[in-house]
């Protein structure tokens, strides 16, 4: 799993490495039931403190991407609604900017994108 | 046991320096780092929590135990490592390990020839010609090997050069590995503490300003940049501390969100690091 971390950013560490994670299950790369490293190494591995990672794979937790089992660790939960909604809106929106900039190749307006999607959306 | 360290209601008073009441808790399993400008009291708390020196009141407890009673069983569990020359001058590393070794019940030969390896320590050369740096390694190896629960490091970075700063760093992370090890360390190198902390105590003038996660500090406490017209005395309330220029303010705050209730998008909120907050904190006189 390759998590980097910027120090510089203005996102706290803890959801640099939440969103990191969540973007590789969401791309595929980490698969159901997968085992995430234990708090402690990731820790170790990315020179944090434990309770920045701890906080990390909470939010993953609560967000449902991933669950804990005591004295094993954690991995990658079922993929629940929310998560294949939040998995679907990212296609959504990369099939859209791919819309936007083949229109704007040929200069078509916002206005006229809209109209478009009116149309084709009631049909 | 959930707190290694607990400190209640403890005070001492010296002739220049008080430590008026204190109740600080250290997190078994986690690395609590003790900051605070020079005089804010460090060291007086480490040697309190190593019965160095006693309290004028109140109770020091270490792994749920009193000195008072049980003094030989803490230090057995306890690697103390601390800022100075702990050692008798004359004697080299060999010499030490000899005296030192047996004192403890669970002394692992084997790991202490590792840290000297590691540390790069000559063993037959006396203490008094190694370098700050070196005495500082010294002191860690021994402090290392005899597999203690808890160590409580005073300034372990102060002498250090920065690589080996990162190395011990690393070699900190490696011994909280399996959850049981306790680290407390003091310093005011707060570059160090902001990569492996997971507790902030703060002292300031004798007194505990807070002990949080570090999380929590950055979620309170925010450096607040603005025009000085903004400043009246009911917005300076949600500052610590105000600092005012021809070109603006710059002030610190423990109350990020009354900050952004009170100015809305009219500052600039920044994280403040651990040094901005010792910094602003002390220019301010008390903390009741």
């Amino acid at each position: 799993m390759q998590i980097l971390i910027s120090n510089s950013s203005k996102e706290p560490i803890y959801e640099q490495i939440a969103n990191q994670v969540k973007s590789s299950i969401l791309a595929g790369e980490l698969e159901e039931g997968a085992a995430l490293p234990s708090i402690r190494q990731l820790a170790k591995d990315l020179h944090i403190s434990v309770i920045t990672t701890k906080r990390a794979y909470e939010e993953l937790e609560k967000a449902g991407f991933i669950y804990s089992v005591v004295g094993k660790g954690s991995f990658v939960a079922e993929q629940n609604l929310e998560v294949i909604r939040e998995k679907k809106l990212k296609v959504i929106e990369e099939q859209l900017s791919a819309v936007i900039s083949n229109s704007r190749e040929i200069g078509l307006s916002l206005e006229e994108m809209k109209e478009l999607l009116d149309i084709l959306y009631r049909e | 046991m959930e707190h290694v360290i607990d400190l209640h209601n403890v005070s001492k008073t010296y002739k220049d320096f008080s430590i008026p009441t204190m109740n600080l808790q250290v997190k078994q399993g986690y690395v609590t780092g003790l900051i605070g400008a020079n005089g804010a009291g460090k060291s007086t708390t480490i040697k309190l929590m190593m019965n160095l020196i006693q309290p004028d009141a109140g109770d020091v407890k270490v792994f749920g135990q009193d000195y008072a009673s049980h003094e030989k069983a803490i230090k057995e569990r306890i690697g103390f490592v601390y800022d100075g020359n702990v050692f008798f001058e004359g004697l080299n590393l060999k010499d030490i390990k000899r005296i030192v070794g047996p004192a403890y019940k669970h002394w692992n030969d084997q790991l202490f020839y590792q840290y000297v390896e590691m540390f790069e320590l000559p063993l037959k050369k006396p203490i008094k010609t190694f370098s700050k740096g070196m005495q500082m390694k010294a002191s860690l190896a021994i402090a290392l090997s005899h597999e203690a629960e808890l160590i409580i490091m005073d300034e372990p970075t102060a002498g250090l050069d920065p690589v080996f700063r990162r190395e011990l760093l690393d070699l900190l992370q490696d011994l909280m590995l399996d959850g049981k090890r306790t680290i407390l360390f003091s310093t005011h190198i707060t570059t160090d503490l902001e990569r492996i902390a997971d507790y902030i105590a703060f002292l300031n003038r004798g007194e505990l300003v807070f002990n949080q996660t570090v999380h929590e500090v950055s979620e309170t406490y925010a450096l607040v940049k603005g025009g000085t017209d903004l400043l009246d005395r009911d917005t300076e309330k949600s500052f610590v501390h105000v600092q005012r220029a021809a070109t603006g303010f710059e002030a610190l705050t423990d109350n990020v969100n009354a900050v952004r209730e009170v100015f809305g998008s009219s500052v600039m909120i920044e994280r403040a690091t651990l040094e901005d907050i010792m910094f602003y904190t002390k220019g301010r006189k008390s903390y009741a």
